[in-house]
């Protein structure tokens, strides 16, 4: 095997040394022709440029498209003129050997008209068909596809045969197909074109059907069928599309309302500074993250993982220090309630403003949630599904919390029955301090995800406590599936309705029917029966 | 017959109190802007334009605080979207206003309002028809945050959203009108809201003259709207609002229809909102979406709370001095102001549940006691008996 490769390689380079003496004479004879004749024939020279292949094409005509080709006065040599302080630095147009630098006064521009122009052009994405890098290639076969230019057909299949990469070996043969069928070929080739344009599926190539659709006869109905077609499976990756985003929107909403699921949904308080314990969440992330950089750089790719149980501690604490100090005197006073935290919310926004600033804080995001992961035409970026795993397992968490521990259990007991509880020898008290404590505090972690997807500053949790509210309410209060469905749903409502109605008047619509529902159902999607309720 | 019932209904609605109160609010509407134009800048007792179109703001916002009062107070329904009916009739003011500028705007069009130039629009859009005529604009002022209270009030009080529920939903409606009103496409001048206003009844807003008529104005709007709230609470449609406040599953079995004395309540107070904000857009010359902030309509809320809550001149003094707070905070420390604002509500819904007046009637109860005659407050909040009723309804 190793033997035969290495034949394979003896030979090539044995082919290419006999080459290459010859095509540099070609190449140099076109150099030259680009300077003799008039636009007609400078314009063909570039066409037999692109045709040769050669890697050293790509550089003169570019410069001879920039206006920097110019002609030696001195000695009539062809150079490249890079422009520096005023004079230009030149290198040889055939040999790229530098030639120092020389003034405009030294040199003649080589001149150019539009047709020139476009033939570069087209010369240049033929050129890039043989780029080593393959998202060049991959990118070039995409700008022929689109302009279709008949021009191209010769370098594109000397291209195919030369590609070895099979993504890219594909998308060739749809530009090759895009050439055919607006060429004047027999239709066996053309409809054979139009199926594998069609295979294509995307939005440019239902364009190029759509204009071809236009005429008549066979083709034109292969055509006109295509783009149904395409049209088609648009729509419905458009849908996918939607459900992703929508899901991933539902998730970030999951997050800011699921601790509200649990002091107003479970213990029936209304926690005005919700939106703050986010707030604080998001600012350990930026302390812990600057803490990281300044001291321990190489842990930055852990930094969520330390500032998740720290922003949970925090907030929590924040949280248990609240219910002790203002909350427990005001149960069975809903309204109070609400107004007291509110004024919670301003003062803990204004302390963090006086601690951090009111501008924005930048959180980095770790490299292994940058990039997104590409699933045909659909894209998902990792920080958008890394909140959107991390939303469902915290719930999940909760979940199991609530139904697998004591502390549940203690929890469900004192809210379904204080006295009761109480008779039993459960620590009422504590018990409120610590749900209260559990619900702040996973919204801190909630605030640690966020940070990945929103700006950092006082106004953070503002921007959630009006949805969080619509969530546990539409979802059904005391019921953490209720807040789940109505998350997701929410999220999806949210970006069916954008496209259709933009952003602003989505949302606008969305809490309108939120209104709209509590109406019809007071208490939400899932509520909860019997005495409770009533309480 | 008419006139008798209603000079009876009168009288029997303006008690001691409430009379003191009526005098003293009147004396300061006529004793501003008489000390303002009369007296030349230098006399020491000369108001200065700047304090009397302060002044005249902090009335308008006790209107404001008025209407809270007689939904939250009386009929324990906590709006937190009350700010969204002051801006809507703040903006059908603003609209007459733009009216008014005609030709005079920077871009000299006679038929359509700057922005809407900006904006290439080709003509004036089918809701600003009307706005010309300035008792067209005073209706609008009334009847659009009247009719969509009474729309969003027929919807939630039918359906029995209460408590909570309600405060939420107010403010979700407030929010998404807020969104709805940055938006350029709904031709009420977007972010930038209306401005640049000209004048008023052909008098220029820029004058102390005009300034002291909207002062004079002002006063006599929260004077006329005191009056109308203290009819309807010491009739006896205000004896069943208290009623439904305390228990309103008991009233509903009585056979009482309550969802309709609370969609009449939530009207009219969403009307008098609607006036104290076209008021307000005059004196202070602007009128953006920024009004429908919820945070604005939480702050009204803490204004009552402060005065006290059910006693109608306690939501004035508390609208009065929160904002004499707010204007000596956001001037000398703006860095503590939100700690000072954040800190009241805690500390006067902890401490002071009944506000400022509330302390005052505990006060000179004590004192009196000492003498010997105890004296029943006034209005009851519900006590804790009252909640333990309404938490087993």
């Amino acid at each position: 095997m190793a033997l035969r490769f290495g034949w394979c390689g003896l030979l090539l380079a044995f082919l290419l040394g006999l080459a290459a003496p010859a095509a540099a004479a070609d190449f140099e004879s076109l150099v030259d022709a680009l300077n003799v004749g008039g636009y007609n024939d400078k314009a063909k020279a570039v066409e037999a440029m692109a045709a040769t292949g050669d890697p050293r094409a790509a550089p003169v005509l570019d410069a001879l498209g920039a206006g920097l080709l110019f002609i030696r006065t001195t000695d009539k040599r062809i150079v490249i003129g890079r422009p520096k302080d005023g004079s230009y630095e030149l290198t040889d147009a055939v040999s790229g050997e530098a030639l120092g630098t020389a003034p405009e006064s030294a040199l003649d521009k080589i001149k150019v008209n539009n047709k020139v122009r476009r033939s570069i052009s087209a010369a240049m994405g033929a050129l890039t068909l043989r780029n080593p890098n393959p998202a060049v290639r991959r990118a070039a076969a995409d700008a022929v596809f689109k302009s279709a230019d008949s021009g191209a057909l010769e370098v594109l299949e000397a291209a195919l045969g030369a590609e070895t990469d099979e993504g890219i070996k594909v998308r060739m043969y749809q530009a090759r197909a895009a050439i055919l069928l607006g060429g004047d070929g027999p239709e066996a080739d053309k409809l054979a074109a139009v199926e594998v344009i069609r295979k294509r599926g995307d939005r440019d190539a239902m364009s190029l059907l759509l204009a071809v659709a236009a005429g008549t006869g066979a083709v034109a109905e292969a055509a006109a069928a295509g783009a149904r077609a395409i049209e088609r499976d648009l729509e419905l990756w458009d849908t996918l599309q939607n459900m992703i985003y929508g899901l991933s929107l539902g998730s970030v909403l999951l997050l800011a309302a699921i601790g509200l699921a649990i002091t107003f949904g479970v213990m029936g308080v209304i926690n005005m500074a919700h939106g703050e314990m986010v707030m604080i969440g998001a600012y350990v992330t930026f302390v812990v993250q600057e803490v990281i950089r300044t001291s321990v750089p190489e842990l930055f790719g852990f930094s969520l993982f330390i500032a998740l149980p720290l922003a949970f501690l925090i907030a929590g604490a924040v949280g248990v220090g609240i219910e002790r100090g203002i909350i427990r005197f005001l149960y069975g006073r809903p309204l109070e309630t609400l107004l007291a935290t509110w004024g919670l919310s301003l003062i803990l926004q204004q302390a963090v403003r006086s601690i951090f600033g009111p501008t924005n804080r930048e959180v980095g995001t770790p490299s292994w949630m940058s990039g997104a992961v590409e699933l045909g035409p659909l894209l998902v970026t990792y920080n958008r599904l890394a909140i959107t795993i991390f939303a469902l397992a915290v719930f999940v968490l909760l979940l199991i919390v609530l139904r697998k521990t004591s502390f549940g259990l203690q929890m469900r007991a004192v809210t379904q029955n204080r006295e009761m509880a109480g008779a039993m020898g459960i620590r009422t008290g504590s018990v409120d301090a610590l749900t209260f404590g559990l619900g702040s505090g996973i919204a801190g972690i909630a605030g640690v995800a966020l940070s990945q997807v929103d700006n950092v500053s006082p106004n953070l949790g503002q921007g959630y406590i009006i949805d969080s509210f619509m969530v546990v309410v539409f979802g059904g209060v005391g019921n953490l599936w209720g807040t789940l469905v109505g998350a997701l749903s929410l999220g999806i409502a949210n970006k069916f309705l954008e496209p259709v109605a933009g952003a602003v008047l989505g949302k606008i619509l969305v809490l309108v029917f939120i209104i709209l529902f509590i109406q019809k159902r007071p208490r939400g999607l899932f509520a909860l029966k019997g005495r409770a309720v009533e309480a | 017959m008419i006139a008798k019932t209603a000079g009876a209904l009168l009288l029997g609605a303006i008690d001691r109190k409430a009379g003191a109160f009526l005098v003293a609010l009147l004396a300061v509407s006529v004793a501003v802007p008489a000390l303002n134009l009369a007296l030349p800048p230098t006399h020491p007792l000369h108001v200065s334009t700047f304090a009397m179109a302060l002044l005249g703001k902090y009335l308008c916002y006790a209107l404001l605080a008025l209407s809270v009062d007689l939904i939250w107070g009386y009929c324990g329904i906590l709006s937190l979207g009350h700010g969204a009916f002051f801006a809507l009739g703040g903006y059908a003011m603003g609209m007459h206003l733009m009216r008014e500028i005609g030709s005079r705007g920077v871009y000299g069009n006679p038929d359509l309002p700057d922005f809407m130039v900006f904006l290439n629009w080709p003509e004036l859009p089918w809701y600003w028809q009307g706005f010309d005529s300035f008792w067209f604009a005073a209706l609008m002022v009334v009847a659009v945050p009247g009719a969509l209270a009474f729309v969003f009030g027929w919807f939630a009080f039918r359906s029995r959203v209460t408590g909570v529920y309600l405060s939420i939903i107010t403010q979700a409606m407030t929010f998404a009108l807020m969104l709805a009103f940055f938006r350029n496409d709904m031709g009420f001048g977007g972010n930038n809201g209306l401005t640049d206003f000209k004048d008023i009844f052909g008098f220029n807003l820029q004058s102390d003259s005009t300034r002291g008529a909207l002062f004079v104005a002002s006063g006599l709007a929260l004077g006329l709207g005191f009056v109308l709230c203290r009819i309807v609470i010491a009739s006896r449609l205000g004896k069943i609002l208290v009623a439904i406040r305390d228990a309103e599953s008991r009233v509903r079995f009585l056979g009482y229809r309550a969802e309709a004395f609370k969609v009449f309540t939530f009207t009219l107070s969403a009307c008098l909102a609607g006036v104290a904000g076209a008021l307000y857009v005059p004196q202070v010359g602007i009128i953006n979406p920024g009004e429908f902030a919820p945070a604005n309509s939480i702050e009204v809320v803490i204004w009552v709370a402060v005065g006290g809550r059910g006693t109608l001149v306690g939501p004035v003094l508390g609208a009065l001095l929160v904002n004499f707070a707010k204007t000596w905070f956001t001037g000398a420390l703006p860095e503590i102001w939100l700690f000072a604002l954040g800190g009241l509500f805690v500390f006067v819904t902890l401490f002071l549940p009944k506000g400022i007046l509330g302390l005052i009637g505990t006060l000179t109860a004590r004192t009196r006691q000492f003498g010997g005659r105890p004296r029943p407050t006034e209005t009851a909040e519900p006590g804790p008996i009252d909640a333990r009723v309404k938490a087993a309804e």
